[in-house]
């Protein structure tokens, strides 16, 4: 046992092309990290903000959507609303105090598990920098003079 | 629900929030006569002149109807929201700071000692002697105390067990209005009230839905902001128009009453039916209608929303999933 940090890292991929390349790299016996949870979905435009909000809440400390590269959408474009939507959602989540870079979109076919395998472990490398969320514990009511004691001067 | 031949008890308190809460309760013109009626007012400290130890003293359970609104921003507030809970049968979360944070919830953004700076030593106030509000002093005839910050502003559930939600900035009059009737309909047994935990005196759809503007498909090339678009088309949708409007993701009741009047809908009827967050619903709405399929240009028009977190969150962020952002909870 090493002190490594281990991320927690949950991963929406799309039935059609990343789940299948994720499938792939399985049955290839491709070596990669094996932070990431999977979930399935039908289509990377179903992933709502909600589900990336809710992983950080509940403790993930970095989240992977994958589908299909673009004009290869099973459902015609819905891949291009998900990019609209990651690209959205990086900015509030930075707003939010949260390193943008612990949400990544990926583009996978079916055909590529090696490029599945080698993004994953390289997300994980970079969560692994940027150390652990530590999203939802519990929040203390401190007393307001030591706050003000460490205040630094708020520019105008 | 008459106890002894009485007429049961009300109260209505104010923790952190600006008092628009009770002007519209006051809004409701002669409807409040009918509270006056049917109510004995038992704690009102805008109305009436009642001290805290006179609640204590009251019966555990003795007050029919509270309506609380405003957050948790000290220690104060805190604790009268449990003597409140305590004292009633009936907890109202009542107005958007109560039932999710509303503006002051912004305040989870920064650090509450940044906060607390930033409104004594900044340039709008000259402080060179760092004088701060102390929370105890001193005093020749004792020691006195002031409310102690929290770290955070919390929405009443997340401190107590709230048993009906009535959101808005503040609750339109004639959704007030409605939700008193119903309770005198209550009393005199004429009616039931709601399953506990329900949003009362709104609509069940969204503001996009009470919205009088020609709808069309959304293709947004630019976000502006509205006084950047003139003059605003008085038919077209807002969002349409290219100015983001939070109508999409807000709960229906207020007749849409700013998109009625040429303003966006900024979201302050709280989350839609069947939201478990405000933020992303509404950036799942703004990426739907962007009209670019590259990184870069959907970039470029992302550029036109300045402050994204503030956008989505404008009155939901205490109550949203995250509730804080991580500078103001973290050690």
């Amino acid at each position: 046992m090493t002190d490594q940090f281990e991320p927690t890292i949950i991963g929406f991929t799309c039935n059609w092309c990343s789940y299948r390349a994720a499938d792939l790299a399985g049955t290839a016996r491709m070596k990669y990290a094996p932070n990431v949870r999977l979930i399935r979905m039908m289509c990377s435009g179903r992933l709502d903000p909600t589900f990336v909000l809710r992983a950080f809440s509940g403790g993930a400390d970095g989240v992977l959507i994958t589908g299909c590269h673009p004009g290869d959408c099973h459902y015609m474009e819905q891949n291009y609303k998900a990019l609209r939507r990651y690209l959205l959602l990086k900015r509030v989540l930075k707003g939010m105090g949260i390193e943008p870079e612990r949400v990544k979109l990926v583009w996978a076919s079916a055909a590529e598990g090696a490029r599945f395998a080698s993004e994953t472990t390289l997300f994980v490398e970079e969560i692994r920098k940027l150390g652990p969320l530590n999203w939802g514990k519990p929040v203390e009511i401190e007393t307001l003079q030591e706050e003000i004691s460490k205040a630094e001067e708020v520019p105008a | 629900m008459t106890v002894n031949g009485s007429k049961p008890k009300f109260a209505m308190y104010w923790a952190a929030s600006c008092g628009g809460c009770e002007i519209a309760v006051l809004n409701t013109h002669e409807k409040i006569l009918d509270v006056d009626a049917n109510f004995d007012v038992v704690f009102w400290p805008v109305a009436m002149d009642a001290k805290y130890k006179d609640v204590e003293a009251m019966e555990d359970g003795s007050i029919l109807l509270t309506l609380f609104n405003g957050g948790m921003r000290n220690d104060e507030n805190e604790r009268l929201a449990r003597l409140l809970r305590k004292k009633s049968k009936i907890m109202v979360a009542f107005g958007s700071c109560a039932c999710e944070g509303c503006i002051p919830g912004l305040a989870n953004l920064s650090p509450v000692g940044e906060i607390v700076h930033t409104a004594f030593n900044t340039i709008t106030t000259d402080n060179p002697n760092e004088v701060y509000p102390r929370t105890t002093y001193d005093v020749p005839e004792g020691e006195l105390h002031i409310p102690t910050l929290s770290r955070l502003l919390r929405p009443l559930d997340q401190v107590v067990d709230v048993d009906y939600y009535m959101p808005g900035c503040p609750p339109e009059s004639h959704q007030i209005a409605a939700v008193i009737d119903l309770v005198i309909k209550v009393i005199r047994g004429e009616a039931e009230l709601p399953p506990k935990g329900a949003v009362i005196g709104v609509g069940n759809s969204t503001v996009c839905d009470e919205c009088p503007r020609a709808r069309n498909v959304k293709l947004i090339k630019a976000f502006k902001r509205i006084q950047d678009i003139a003059p605003v088309d008085p038919t077209l949708c807002i969002l349409e128009q290219g100015v983001p409007c939070n109508g999409p993701a807000t709960r229906s009741g207020c007749n849409a009453r700013c998109p009625q009047v040429g303003a966006q809908c900024i979201g302050c009827y709280g989350p839609a039916e069947g939201t478990l967050d405000y933020g992303a619903r509404l950036m799942t709405a703004f990426a739907s209608v962007i009209d670019a399929n590259t990184p870069d240009e959907i970039d470029k028009i992302l550029d036109g929303i300045p402050d994204p977190t503030g956008q989505v969150y404008r009155f939901n962020l205490a109550g949203s999933l995250l509730k804080a952002a991580k500078p103001a909870w973290e050690k």
